[in-house]
Order: C-alpha cells, then structure tokens, then sequence
C-alpha cells in the first residue's frame, strides 16, 4: 500500500499530538508552520540563545511544555517538518505554502488543521494608539523576548488570559499597574459549575488574582472601557473607564495590553469550504466538525483552538484523537477504546471553556456603545460612525456587504481584529440577532503574500 | 525613549541595526520589533491617520509592524529576527515606480 | 399579485440599476427584481476599469455615452463612486511587434469615434512610467480613460432610482417568466409575481436561463476572473494598466486606487458556479497572474497582495454581448452576457435600453447584439 499522505497544518499542541499519533502508526506526516519554531502559542519556545528555565517561561504549564517540545523534538527525522512556511491557500485538494518566495502546493490523503487562536478584541476609542497591544501579544513580547511592552502597563479587557499574562508580567519584574476586567465578579460565581469540570484549571485562575492582589496590583470587575488616552505623536498616555459602580476613574499608563479571549483561526477551514454554524455561547461561527474533529469536507480534520477555544490541554486531546479518526478513515487499525476516552476528555475541557465563557463573558453591548469617532478597524482608519453612516446610507446588514461599502474588515489583518465587534455594531444598530449579520468569508491569502512569490522557481 | 523594557537574557551578544539612517543596539535573537522598540517608541506611520503605529499582535497575525528596508524591501517587524547590518526604514519609501504623467 | 409597473427589471446589476435610473428618467415605473443583493455579482466585483480603448470601434459610441455618465456620477447619483479619469495604458512586449501595427490601426479608427490615443515607444513609456519592465515593448495612452470603484457603483445608481421612485426587491430570484396577453408575468422563488407590459433581462451570467423561457437560449459561458489587492502604499500610478496579447495567460492589468491599494486582475480565469452565486480564484491562477505582473512591472514584486477573489461573469462566444429587443416576444428586452467587459459601458448600456424602452429607438448601434445571431435556423 501507497503511504497515505497527512499534512498537519500547526505545530502547535495539537499538531504536536497529531503528528505524534501519525508516527506512531507507521506514517511520516508533513507538518506545516509559519512560526521559526514549534510550540505554537502557549509554549510557544523562545529563540535558541535564551537561557530562561521552563518553570520561569511556563510556570505551573512548564512540565506540560516540557513533555511536549521533548515530544517533537523527538519526532524530528519522522516527520516533513516545515517551519517558517505559511499555508495560504487550501484549494483544489491541495494545501499552498509559500516560504518567503518559494511556493509549493502539497496533495493530501487527509490534512489536519490545528491552526490556533489569535486574540478576541472589543475596540476602544484609542485603541490606534501606539502602546496598545493584544493581550497575546503582551504574552508573547514577554515569552519569546523577554520584554514588557511598557514601562507602566494595564490589563484591560477579560478572560483568563487577563489575568495570567498580567502576573506573568508580575513574576518577571515588570510594572503592572492595573488589571481593568470587564467581567462582574458575580458572572464567575454563576460559571462554577462549569469551572469545576476541570478543577487544577479553575484553581490556577484563583491563585493568580490573589497573586496580583498581594502584588499590590489594582484589580477592578465589571468595568466599563472609556477611552485609551494617548497621542498621535507619542502613543498611549493612560486609561480612562467606569468602575463597576459606576464611577469614573483615569489611570497612566504607557501601555495596555487589551483582549478578550481568543478567536480561533478558521479561515484555512472556510477556503477549504468547510461548512460553519453559529455558537450562541462565544457568538461566533465555527467550523462545524464532528464529535472526532470531522469537518464536512471529506478528509479534513479540525483540532486545537483552531476549531472551537477549548484550551492547551484540549487542544493536545483533540490532536491526537483528529489524527486517530484520519487515520482511521483512512482503513489504518486505531484504539477505538483510546478514541473514546480522548473524546471524554475533549468534553470536559468542552464544559469548562463554557464556564469560562461565562465567567468572562464577552461584552458584545460595548460594539455599540462605541462612540462615533473611535477607530473599529485599525487597519482601514474606518470608525464607528463611518460603520453607521453607510450602514444609514445603504442599508447595508450583512457583514461582507457592510464590508463592501464601508471596508471594515477589508484591511491587511482580514477583519481578525474588528470583524467580531463590527458585527456585534451592525446587529445592534439593526436590532437584529447577530447570527443574522453573518460571517466574514475568509479569502486567501490567509496572511500577506509576495508578489515575488515563486519568482526563482 | 524606549516602549519595551528587557526583562531579562540581558547577557546576549550585542549586534548593530541602522533605523532611519543611525546605528541602533540591539541583541542577537532579538526580533527587529524589539530591537526597534528597546530603544524607540514607532514602528511607522499609519496610512490613514494621524498617528504612528507599534504593532499590535505579536504573532504576524494583525499587520501592523511591516517596516521596511533602504531598498524598499517589507519586513514584519514582528517575525523577523535582527540582523547585523539591516539598514530600517520607518516611513514608507516614495514609490521607486511613480509616473509624472 | 405582488405588484404592476410599466416595466420589470430582472437583475439588478450595473445594467438594471442604470436602466432603472434611466427609466425613471423618462417617467416608466419600474420594479427592479434581484436574487440577491444589488450589484455584489460581476458588477461588484470586477476590475474597476473605466476603460473605453481595445473595445470594439463599433462600441465606441456606447462607450462614449457611459464615459459621459462617469464624469457626471456624482451629480447624478449623489454618491462618490471613486470614478478617476487618470487615464488607461495598453502595452505589448517586445516578443509581438506586429500588436504596434494593431494599435496604430486602432488608435487611427477610435481617433474617428473621439477617442484620442497616444501611442508611445517603450523608452517613452518608461520614462513617463517607471513601473514598466524592459519587456515592454510600446504602448497606447488614453488620456480620459479611468477607473472606479465597481462595489459601489452599481448599488448608488440603484439608490438613485429608488430616490426617483423604482421599487427594488432584492432576495427575489426569479424563476419563472411568461408573456400572458399583453403582460409579463414573472415569478419569485418564493411564489410572488409581478406584472409588466414590459420585461427587461439584465441578468448577467444567468441571463440564458431566462431568455430560453422564450425560445431564445444562447451559449453563454460562465468564468471567473481572477483579482488580488495589494496592502496601501504610497499613491503614484495614475492609469490603469493593461496588456494586449493573444494568450488569456499573459493578459493582466492593474491600477492604483488614491487610498494606495493597487488593485491586480487578469491572467487564466477560473471556475465559476451560477447555481451557488460563487466564484473561486484557483491560486495557481494567482499564482500565474503575480508571474504575469513581474513581467508588466517588476518592482511591483516587492509588494504584498492582502487578498484575492472573483465574480460570475458571463461569456459569449464573440465576447459581445446580448442587448436589445427579443426577436420572438414584443414587449422583451436583453442587456447581458458582458463577456468581461460590461463595467465601463454599463451606465451607458442603461440609458441607451431606457432609450429603446421608453423611444423605441436609439441611435447607439447595438445591430452586433442582437439575440437573433445565436438563433439556430428551423
Ligand atoms: C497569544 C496566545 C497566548 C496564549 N497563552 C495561553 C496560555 O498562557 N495558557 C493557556 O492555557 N492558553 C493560552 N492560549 C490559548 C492557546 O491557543 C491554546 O491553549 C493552545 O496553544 C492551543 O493549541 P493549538 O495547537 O490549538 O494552537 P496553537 O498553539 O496556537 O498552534 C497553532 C500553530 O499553527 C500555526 N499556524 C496557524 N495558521 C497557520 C498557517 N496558515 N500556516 C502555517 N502555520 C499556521 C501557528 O503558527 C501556530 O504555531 C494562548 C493563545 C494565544 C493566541
Ligand atoms: C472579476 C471580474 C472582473 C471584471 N473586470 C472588468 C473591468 O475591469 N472592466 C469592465 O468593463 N468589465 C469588467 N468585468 C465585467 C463586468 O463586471 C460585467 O460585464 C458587468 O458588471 C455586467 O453587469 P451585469 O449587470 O450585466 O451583471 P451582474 O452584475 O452579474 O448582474 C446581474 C444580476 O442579475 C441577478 N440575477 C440573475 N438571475 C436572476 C434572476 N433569475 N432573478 C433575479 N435576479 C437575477 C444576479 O444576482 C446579478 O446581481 C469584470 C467581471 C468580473 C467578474
Ligand atoms: S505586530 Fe501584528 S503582525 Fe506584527
């Protein structure tokens, strides 16, 4: 027999998962990442010169990063392992990677996309400001280089990243001088029983707040973002928001670091014409896939964050368990007793994120709340009343229509950074439900591609 | 004044990055997004407003960091590594193709 | 019986939305009926060009008109559809001499339809464009050509109708159409009617499916051309670009748009699906396209394209479209199958099937467009 042909897209826990499972059943898989090294984004690894231990640069994941980097490291000489290649295409039953200029386009008997997450963001007037980073970006400023990205830096926004990136902030020396949390307090209290799924998980949220707290740290629930101060000139100068009571209060600042949990990368899966619903409870359109990471393209697996925001420890589960089902479609012997149990295990992470979710929840009424001249999409400069202008003048109510005429989203990061609040705007000037605006459909090239691309080939 | 303050892995070799014509510290390993903001504040200037712009995402995902070269080469700041002798640029070069018609 | 006017509108592209501006003009009613939402087929996705040189000489007259429309959009619309008259180049490279010969002959017979061309050798080019590589070997300049911005076009002459008082449906797709006594009757998806003594088919690639309810089917051919934009960069070409050959691979163009992106088209055209309302760029066609424009201009190499996509246009076999009366039923018109170049004469293909509807006749010659020429003897 031919050896089937598996790519995975992601280098990443699930890809590290999914690549393992390949090996260990006879099969060299390729693997594709546009990163210089493996780890994807919470162990994502720092360059070969740095020095810092893995219980510094991992905390309480470090023997989870550890296991996993040994894992691929182990498997380099098993597997086609392609770094610094970007997948920017998926068309025609083949996977397009482009490498600096060199292009190549890859067939495949079975492609597992564990393309990972990219930060959620809910604009704020000033956001444009030098200064403002995503929360992951604080993380990985701090992870992969070793710096703060400010001298004096708030935490705004939600989700437990918020507070985890800003003790690991903390714990390295940096100066935090707030975390600003949208969440009310009693939204956690309501989500217990979701959190308890994973209860190790739900205990590391809680040490870090107090963490922070005993750091002399300003901790404040349920408030609301006013403006990021700053200049044109010089970037961000301070904070202005309203307590959960209601009172307005300023802090100074030169940088924040803004987030509101993730948004998984599904736009490989939406070239690749996978077909997506609507989740109520992220409010987001996700790649629909089976119970086993099925997409509804034939041999087209789904995994990681990539799919759903379930999490690392998910995301190493549902790797595995994608590649159990490839290989299993593909007339290869699986464990089916191992597939089960992973897909136990993808369920109570499953609960969990949905307690998260609901802990943090993501504040779609502040998309309308925005005031008319705060930036929505920072790569165009369109504004908020630019959005409502068109939206009056066209009538425009679906989300590439609104696109069309106003170019929210049509920018240089494809609407990964404003598409999700754009959308939550057009519904509330509509008063329709946002499943109604609809999705951004992805178009290639999922990242910036040369125009040198294949020019020496 | 610099945005990005090092936390630490201080003791790496130091190497030399030209930004807008002067020779700027950085330390090998660095991505040319730090070298840059250890010791200024700008990426470069916003197309379509007033203000300069320093990245955003860190993960070559928001587009936000491309500088460019002496010879009109693009670069994302954030993905790319320093490398001795890079001659920046932080304002977008006049196209080199401009008509007069 | 959902509503009655004078005339009924299927489609509602750049060529219905400008017939149903123009019809107002002459006072019919119109009710314009579009399956989807106005303008976001080939009218709001294609190239942009506002070009009237390469169209056939016997267009010119038709081009002339639309040019007419685009320098007074604004006024007429109310609305800014980013036309620019920055001019058009056509070039051809060095390996087919015998195309400067065509552009002589050609630029000598526009000259006689008011089209003024200035023809340049490729050092000219080059010096007055830097952006030209040295494969370049001439050029044809026209001045007072241009490009716009096609998602906003056909939907502002759309508003501009609906100001004027023509009724829209959009999310109406058309799946019936008879001609019942002296009426029309056509039928939604979704059971409404509508009722006209007048029928008026501007329905793009999907025209054929309506012509043949009345014994008129054409070989249209669906194909999807291929667009990719550049990131902003500093705003410095003027004109849009194109190249004459006779390969659909090497024909790519481009032009720059004030905001800086630059906005590329052309080479092999994909797949495109009518049935689904969607169009895929295939990427070795990107692919083959970005190949094509290092040749046109070589330092556009250092650029970055953000994004790609298509759109549904519908080809006939003499790349010239279907536009007039049907030969089988009084009362019918056509104005589809733009075969890849509809965008510059729409606004003009509009006024001139007003002028035939509501005048019964126009001096535009539009005898290569008659259906009958599809016609199979019986
Ligand atoms: C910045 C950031 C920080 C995070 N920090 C934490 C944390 O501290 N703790 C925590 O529990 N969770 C964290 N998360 C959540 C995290 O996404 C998951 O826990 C985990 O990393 C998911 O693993 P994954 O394999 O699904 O995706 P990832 O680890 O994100 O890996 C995806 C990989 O796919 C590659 N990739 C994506 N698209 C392409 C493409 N088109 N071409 C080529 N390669 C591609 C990426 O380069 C990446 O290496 C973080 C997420 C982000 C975005
Ligand atoms: C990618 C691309 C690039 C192009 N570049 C250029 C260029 O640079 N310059 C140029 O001059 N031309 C260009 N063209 C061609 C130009 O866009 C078209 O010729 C022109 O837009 C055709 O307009 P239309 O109104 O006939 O068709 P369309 O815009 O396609 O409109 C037809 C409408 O009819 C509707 N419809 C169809 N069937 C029904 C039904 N049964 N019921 C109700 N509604 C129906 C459709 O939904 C559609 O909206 C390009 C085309 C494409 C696709
Ligand atoms: S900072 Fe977002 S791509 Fe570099």
């Amino acid at each position: 027999m031919v050896e089937p042909r598996i790519i995975i897209v992601g280098a990443g826990p699930a890809g590290t998962r999914a690549a393992e499972a390949c090996v260990q059943a006879g099969i060299r898989p390729i693997v594709l990442d546009e990163g210089r090294r493996d780890g994807g984004q919470i162990y994502r690894r720092q360059p070969d010169n740095f020095t810092r231990p893995y219980a510094k640069l991992y905390g309480s994941e470090a023997g989870r990063a550890q296991a996993l980097h040994e894992t691929f490291d182990g498997l380099k000489g098993k597997i086609d392992y392609r770094p610094e290649t970007l997948v920017w295409n998926i068309a025609g039953g083949q996977v397009w990677t482009a490498s600096q200029t060199y292009q190549d386009a890859l067939p495949y008997d079975a492609l597992l996309l564990c393309t990972g997450a990219t930060d959620r963001l809910m604009p704020v007037k000033g956001w444009q400001f030098a200064g403002s980073y995503s929360l992951g970006g604080a993380q990985v400023a701090l992870k992969s280089q070793a710096v703060s990205i400010g001298h004096k830096v708030v935490f705004m926004g939600s989700g437990p990243l918020l507070y985890l990136v800003a003790s690991q902030y903390v714990e390295a020396g940096a100066h935090v001088v707030a975390v600003l949390d949208t969440a009310p307090y009693s939204a956690r209290i309501k989500a217990l029983p979701d959190l308890l799924a994973v209860p190790s998980v739900l205990w590391n949220g809680v040490a870090l707040t107090m963490k922070l707290k005993r750091a002399g740290v300003a901790v404040y629930n349920g408030i609301k973002p006013m403006e990021i101060n700053g200049n044109a000139a010089e970037g961000v100068s301070g904070i202005r928001f309203r307590t959960g009571a209601g009172v307005e209060q300023q802090v100074a600042c030169d940088a924040v670091a803004m987030g509101h949990h993730l948004r998984p990368e599904t736009q490989l899966a939406d070239l690749a014409r996978c077909a997506f619903v609507f989740d109520p409870v992220t409010r987001q359109w996700l790649p629909e896939r089976d119970g086993d990471g099925r997409s509804s393209v034939a041999g087209i697996y789904l995994a990681g964050d990539g799919a759903k925001i379930l999490g690392a420890r998910s995301a190493e589960a549902s790797g595995r368990l994608g590649a159990l089902a490839a290989l299993a479609d593909l007339g290869l012997p699986v464990d089916k007793g191992e597939m089960a149990s992973l897909r136990g295990d993808v369920g109570t992470y499953a609960k969990f994120a949905r307690g998260l979710a609901k802990a943090f929840p993501w504040p779609s009424e502040q998309a309308s709340q925005l005031p008319d001249d705060a930036l929505l999409c920072r790569c165009e400069g369109v504004t908020a009343g630019d959005l409502r202008a068109v939206m009056r003048e066209t009538g425009a109510q679906e989300a590439n229509r609104a696109k069309a005429f106003s170019r929210v989203g049509m920018g240089r990061c494809q609407g990964r950074y404003c598409g999700l609040a754009a959308a939550e705007l057009i519904a509330a000037e509509a008063d329709i439900p946002v499943e109604q605006v609809g999705r951004l459909r992805a178009q290639a090239p999922v990242k910036p591609l040369t125009i040198a691309i294949g020019d020496d080939q | 004044m610099s945005r990005f303050v090092r936390l630490g892995e201080t003791d790496r070799p130091i190497i030399t990055v030209h930004v807008d014509g002067k020779p700027v510290d950085a330390l090998e390993g660095d991505t040319l997004m730090v070298a840059l903001l250890s010791s200024g504040s700008m990426l470069r200037q916003s197309e379509f407003g007033p203000e300069k712009r320093a990245g955003f995402c860190l993960m070559g995902a928001c587009q936000d960091c491309w500088v460019w070269t002496e010879s009109g080469d693009r670069l994302r700041a954030c993905s790319t590594l320093a490398a001795s002798g890079q001659q920046i640029v932080t304002s977008q070069p006049g196209a080199s193709w401009s008509n007069h018609a | 019986m959902s509503g009655a006017s004078d005339v009924i509108i299927v489609g509602g592209g750049l060529m219905g939305s400008s017939a149903a501006l123009f019809l107002r003009g002459h006072g019919l009613s119109v009710t314009l009926l579009e399956t989807d939402l106005i303008g976001r087929q080939a009218s709001g996705t294609n190239f942009g060009n506002v070009r009237r040189q390469g169209r056939p000489i016997h267009q010119l007259p038709l081009a002339n008109r639309a040019i007419a429309i685009w320098r007074q959009s604004r006024e007429l619309l109310g609305a800014d559809v980013e036309y620019l008259q920055s001019g058009h180049i056509r070039v051809c490279y060095r390996e087919r001499p015998e195309l400067v010969g065509s552009m002589e002959e050609y630029a000598a017979n526009a000259r006689a339809e008011g089209l003024e061309l200035e023809l340049l050798s490729g050092n000219a080019l080059r010096d007055q464009f830097p952006f030209f590589g040295p494969d370049v070997l001439a050029g044809s300049y026209s001045a007072t050509d241009g490009h716009a911005n096609p998602r906003l076009a056909a939907p502002a002459f759309a508003r501009a109708a609906a100001r004027l008082g023509a009724v829209i449906h959009e999310n109406t797709k058309i799946v019936d159409a008879q001609k019942v006594g002296e009426d029309f009757i056509v039928t939604a998806a979704d059971g409404r009617t509508f009722r006209a003594p007048i029928l008026l088919i501007t329905a793009g690639a999907w025209g054929n499916a309506l012509s043949s309810q009345f014994g008129e089917p054409v070989p249209i051919v669906p194909k999807g051309p291929n667009m990719s934009v550049t990131e902003p960069v500093p705003y410095s070409i003027l004109p849009a670009v194109g190249v004459m050959t006779p390969l659909e691979e090497e024909t790519v163009y481009f032009r720059q748009v004030a905001r800086g992106n630059i906005v590329l088209g052309g080479s092999t055209r994909g797949p495109s699906f009518p049935d689904q309302y969607r169009a895929y760029v295939e990427p070795q066609n990107t692919l083959s396209q970005l190949k094509h424009i290092r040749r046109l201009a070589p330092q556009l190499g250092k650029l970055n394209i953000i994004r790609v996509w298509s759109g549904i246009e519908g080809y006939m076999p003499d790349s010239q479209p279907v536009m007039g009366p049907s030969a089988t039923t009084s009362g019918l018109y056509y104005a589809f199958g733009f075969s890849g170049s509809g965008f510059q004469i729409g606004p003009g293909v509009g006024e001139t099937m007003a002028e035939i509807i509501a005048k019964g006749a126009t001096d535009i010659p539009i005898q290569p467009y008659r259906i009958e020429r599809f016609a199979t003897p019986s």
